[in-house]
């Protein structure tokens, strides 16, 4: 059986295309503001990826704040269910799934086959997000890609004080008058934003295995971060965590259709 | 190398002033308070408790500094020096930073006194928005605190939100309230809680087409939701006084009467005066009770 999920999100729709388990084409493009446009052109190169023709597609799951505008959905999946189903198909002992974006953040807890048991997002407040490193690289005229390694390469760990992305802003420049390296800084970045997400794991709940998606997933020194506040021996994180939901969505039409 | 300097849309006008009605001379007490904020410092001089002079400015990198540049400014346009001064009290986010503070008293305590003295004692809630936080504080007939509320966590709803905003759009901050009304229509309000997506937002409504009016007035609407959540937990008990900068903004303050169905009293000072007045008079009651410095 060969299934599609479709995530619209805020930044990009993602399509993945999945025959008996097993993922055959992948494809994203930035949403912009044609989110119906953005849903054709992503699951077209989904199809040319996995080489296939749209009706060899027998259902389509959609996901994201832009589901609505998924027409061709046969399904709606809600983002939490997208989320642990796609953490059951890739490990199925996930029994924690964190899906840390670009402007949200959702938590959520799983039994063994990948059904909700609780949830947390954070959609309101950019220092719970993506987002909230994004500035601060600014801040630090640093690109947003080596936020990451920079900041594993400090062994002094410092506290960031404000809560609020504006104000740490200030506080990073702050920081950089002081002279303090920057590395150590980048650090402090981290571990702030990583402390933020694990009280939001702990309100659900940690429980071994821990799967995170989404793109902060890239992001070495936030996932080591993440470990540390944990106190975990590993994260689970599978190949293009951007694409989570989509697979999850798609895991959904195919059960859904048996 | 002629590079064009950027322009700070956010930056205010840094104002002193002096009573030309008063001889510190004769007073028999002259106290100042120095309310050294997160973004803006201010001093000012009272000679027996009557304004004499201030200063107001923006708060630098260095708070000692901060609040000797307030004083200094003050203090140029009179005669006054430094040594004629029988009390300092520091207050505000930086005022264990005062050096020439002889005492430090609370902001919450200050602008509560502070609001007292600028409206008068019929003043029972006091809206304070300031650079950084937004307290809403409830207190009696004599300026005495009873209750109070602050949010210090988010930018929401602060001055330091509105420059940002200010810089985004490219509009001086003193033009932000009566540009916000230069509008056809009202616009819904763009996102309450988060500063940084608020700013996503308002790119978003400039792209589709809205002007830049709208987008303010979409913003100011928000921060006014935002103060108006906050002044609903500590309940509103009239008579109302705004103080802090934002006072300044009838952009969010017009609409944040609209919700309140409240007409805020009528400064006889510049509200953002408060806290430095509020310390200023601190002092004079304890120079009055023979608790000076000695002088």
């Amino acid at each position: 059986m060969i299934t599609a999920g479709i995530d619209c999100g805020a930044r990009n729709t993602k399509t993945v295309i999945i025959k008996d388990g097993k993922i055959i084409g992948k494809a994203s493009v930035p949403t912009g503001f044609e989110q119906d446009q953005a849903v054709k052109e992503s699951l077209e190169m989904a199809l040319k990826d996995a080489g296939i023709t749209r009706d060899q597609i027998e259902r389509i799951g959609g996901t994201g704040s832009g589901a609505k505008s998924i027409q061709e959905a046969d399904i709606k999946v809600n983002d939490i269910k997208a989320m642990t189903m796609a953490a059951n198909f890739f490990f199925p002992s996930a029994r924690t799934v964190a899906d840390v974006g670009a402007e949200e953040a959702r938590t959520a807890k799983c039994d063994e086959k990948g059904n909700v048991v609780d949830f947390a997002i954070n959609e309101k407040c950019a220092a719970g997000a993506g987002a909230f490193i994004e500035a601060m690289a600014r801040a630090l005229e640093t690109p947003l890609t080596e936020m990451g390694t920079l900041a594993l390469s400090s062994s002094n760990p410092i506290p960031l004080n404000a809560q609020c992305t504006i104000f740490a802003e200030s506080e990073v420049v702050g920081l950089i008058h002081a002279k303090t390296e920057k590395k150590d800084i980048s650090r402090a970045i981290h571990d702030a934003m990583a402390s933020r997400i694990v009280s939001m794991i702990r309100r659900i709940g940690v429980n071994p295995d821990i799967v995170m998606f989404g793109g902060l997933a890239y992001n070495p020194g936030f996932v080591t971060a993440l470990q540390r506040e944990l106190a975990v021996d590993q994260i689970y994180i599978p190949e293009a965590p951007e694409f989570g939901s989509a697979v999850g969505a798609a895991v959904v039409a195919a059960q859904d259709g048996q | 190398m002629a590079e064009e300097q950027k322009r700070e849309f956010w930056r205010w006008a840094e104002t002193n002033w002096i009573n030309p009605d008063i001889k510190w001379e004769d007073a028999e007490f002259i106290t100042v308070g120095i309310d050294v904020g997160s973004v803006s410092s201010q001093a000012v001089i009272m000679a027996d408790g009557e304004f004499y002079a201030y200063g107001n400015m923006r708060t630098g990198s260095n708070s000692p500094d901060s609040a000797r540049n307030a004083l200094k400014f003050a203090l140029v346009k009179t005669s006054l020096t430094e040594d004629k001064i029988h009390y300092f009290i520091g207050t505000g986010y930086g005022r264990v930073n005062v050096p020439m503070a002889d005492r430090t008293v609370t902001e919450i305590a200050c602008h509560a006194r502070g609001a007292n003295f600028i409206y008068g004692p019929q003043v029972r809630t006091v809206l304070d928005v300031g650079g950084q936080d937004i307290k809403a504080i409830r207190c009696d007939d004599k300026g005495k605190v009873t209750n109070f509320l602050m949010n210090d966590k988010c930018a929401a709803g602060t001055g330091r939100g509105m420059e940002v905003f200010a810089d985004l759009l490219s509009v001086p901050i003193g033009d932000v309230g009566d540009r916000s009304f230069q509008i056809a229509q009202e616009p819904p309000p763009v996102s309450s809680t988060c500063v940084v997506y608020a700013k996503s937002e308002a790119t978003g409504l400039l792209r589709k087409g809205l002007g830049t009016n709208e987008v303010l007035a979409a913003y100011c609407s928000a921060m006014a939701d935002r103060i108006y959540s906050l002044l609903k937990r500590v309940g509103v008990e009239p008579e109302f006084a705004i103080t802090g900068g934002m006072a300044k903004n009838r952009g969010v303050i017009d609409r944040l009467k609209k919700k309140l169905g409240l007409e805020p009293m009528k400064a006889k000072w510049d509200p953002q005066l408060a806290g430095a007045a509020g310390a200023a008079l601190f002092g004079h009651a304890l120079c009055k009770k023979g608790k000076g410095r000695g002088k």
